[in-house]
């Protein structure tokens, strides 16, 4: 039941009463077990109020959401969201707990047993790198932003949840602290394969973080794709602007190298310095492209050359790529 | 002083019963404070009216207030614990509505959507949260009702304000007077003392 959390909406929405236009509207997808799916949109745009959907803080007045594909309100509702990591901006930890208290919340919510619990707390705390034996009877007041939100994870997945709800978690984090963060919630993902729901109002993030990002405009979804095909295929104009897909540097940044490549020529020489994997971004392509002024950058894979890769390349691959789809199909 | 020292036992028996009055007066006031309180957080508009009136029930003098009261609770402890329960309601239901306001809702939010019922909730949250404001208002309303219940001696409730309305009564017995200004004023002085130390202890930060 933990390991599978697979998430559906159907038509929700919510209409708080005196207001002229629903918070929510009319939302459908689905998102499959173990996806890293980012909420994306402005301010306002009933991103949030979506994501307390799914934990019930928030009820829709139409429509309704799966997991599972059990609807969420035939569970009881503490036993729901036992069942669901939460994880909100500055943390919201306990100040009157230790760190080691804050996050055996769950699991005494759970009735563990309390060695388990012990155990359990060590080893999160290890997972998202603060040391046990200097941590665990800290009080969040004497942790920096960037380990109050790692306690904050740590607390959220304590009750080893299928499925993480993130809200805005690195919104007041530093920008250095803020990268760090997100390469370990990906290598975190990686790892644990949760399926996460992750409200962001920052592209970059949506792009770095996402296996696919759910666009809200205006309480609709207004696009649910994956990050290339937002960029290359946004659905509306609104999709275009707020993905900034006219920038060319962004669109490479999550192109990956084996998408723009070429068969390597007869007479091709391999230039030191000069070398990209294929998994790479086009944008790191380009910047080696720019470093090395290389003709042509080989692309190397298990020890061997697989292609070529030339700036005509990257730029035939950007021009063609940047049809949005809602200008008519031709 | 020397009164005192000449006769222990009758300022020791007037010490108990004052703090006996206080102990009784906390335990319903507090009793009766945490529901109110609770319902002008969750029902804010109440807040003014429910403030104003607890406000201006403060500002009655407590001789008044008792002389009001000895009608329908008899003359004797009781009409001045009411009193002092009336008197102390105002301190304490803002304490408590200021505790609960300053727990960060995110906070409350965190402990929703975690999966803690309202109980927990309560206990395991918003009471050690607000338990440092909580127990300097009634730090605040013990010092009060030390002072109130002086003036009890005048309606038979005992306790130390008899050694003060003693010494008035009695011409020239300044001793007395000023043995139970002395013994109120060390009470009130140890009791505040004491909940001080417990305020601290509550702080962790």
């Amino acid at each position: 039941m933990r390991s599978v959390s697979k998430i559906e909406f159907e038509r929700v929405s919510l209409r708080f009463p005196h207001s002229s236009r629903p918070a929510v509207d009319s939302c459908s997808f689905s998102v499959e077990s173990g996806q890293f799916v980012v909420i994306l949109g402005p301010s306002g745009c009933g991103k949030t109020t979506l994501l307390k959907m799914v934990n019930r803080l928030v009820d829709p007045t139409q429509g309704q959401i799966r997991l599972e594909g059990k609807d969420i309100r035939q569970f009881p509702v503490t036993a729901l969201r036992q069942r669901i990591g939460y994880v909100i901006q500055q943390s919201g930890l306990f100040p009157h707990m230790t760190v080691a208290q804050n996050v055996s919340v769950v699991p005494r919510l759970l009735g563990w047993a309390k060695e388990r619990i012990r155990e359990r707390v060590d080893d999160l705390l290890s997972l998202v790198n603060l040391p046990p034996h200097e941590y665990r009877h800290r009080y969040p007041i004497q942790l920096s932003g960037g380990q109050q939100q790692r306690v904050g994870l740590a607390r959220a997945l304590a009750g080893d949840p299928g499925l993480l709800l993130m809200d805005e978690p690195f919104g007041a984090i530093d920008a250095i602290t803020r990268s760090k963060l997100q390469e370990e919630i990906l290598r975190l993902q990686r790892q644990l394969k949760k399926t996460i729901l992750f409200v962001s109002h920052d592209v970059e993030e949506a792009l770095r973080l996402a296996d696919q990002i759910l666009v809200m405009h205006r309480g609709q979804v207004a696009q649910f794709d994956t990050p290339f095909r937002l960029l290359t295929q946004p659905a509306t104009p609104f999709v275009r602007e707020l993905l900034g897909a006219d920038d060319m540097v962004r669109q490479l940044s999550v192109l990956r190298v084996e998408t723009a490549m070429a068969k390597i020529p007869h007479n091709h020489k391999i230039q030191e310095g000069a070398v990209v994997k294929p998994q790479e971004s086009l944008r790191r392509a380009l910047s080696v492209l720019l470093r090395t002024g290389a003709a042509a950058l080989t692309v190397w894979e298990d020890g061997r050359a697989i292609g070529i890769l030339t700036l005509d390349h990257i730029r035939d691959l950007a021009a063609l790529e940047g049809t949005p789809a809602y200008e008519g199909s031709a | 002083m020397s009164y005192i020292l000449n006769n222990p036992g009758l300022v020791w028996q007037l010490t108990q019963e004052h703090m006996v009055m206080i102990a009784i007066t906390l335990g319903i006031a507090v009793v009766l404070a945490l529901p109110i309180a609770l319902l002008i957080h969750q029902v804010r508009w109440l807040t003014v009216p429910v403030m104003g009136t607890l406000s201006t029930l403060y500002t009655v003098p407590s001789l008044a207030l008792i002389i009001l009261l000895v009608p329908l609770f008899g003359l004797n402890a009781r009409s001045v614990i009411v009193a002092m329960v009336l008197y102390t309601q105002v301190i304490l239901v803002r304490h408590i509505s200021v505790g609960l306001h300053s727990i960060k809702p995110a906070i409350l939010e965190a402990a929703k959507g975690m999966g803690m019922n309202l109980w927990q909730r309560w206990w395991q949250v918003q009471v050690p949260l607000m338990l440092p404001i909580f127990l300097a208002g009634l730090r605040l309303s013990a010092i009060v009702a030390i002072a109130i219940a002086t003036i009890g001696a005048k309606f038979g409730a005992g306790g130390l304000g008899t050694l003060l309305f003693d010494g008035i009564a009695q011409a020239g017995r300044y001793d007395k007077i000023w043995a139970g200004s002395l013994a109120v004023g060390s009470l009130a002085l140890l009791v505040n003392t004491a909940l001080l130390a417990l305020e601290w202890a509550a702080r962790r930060d």
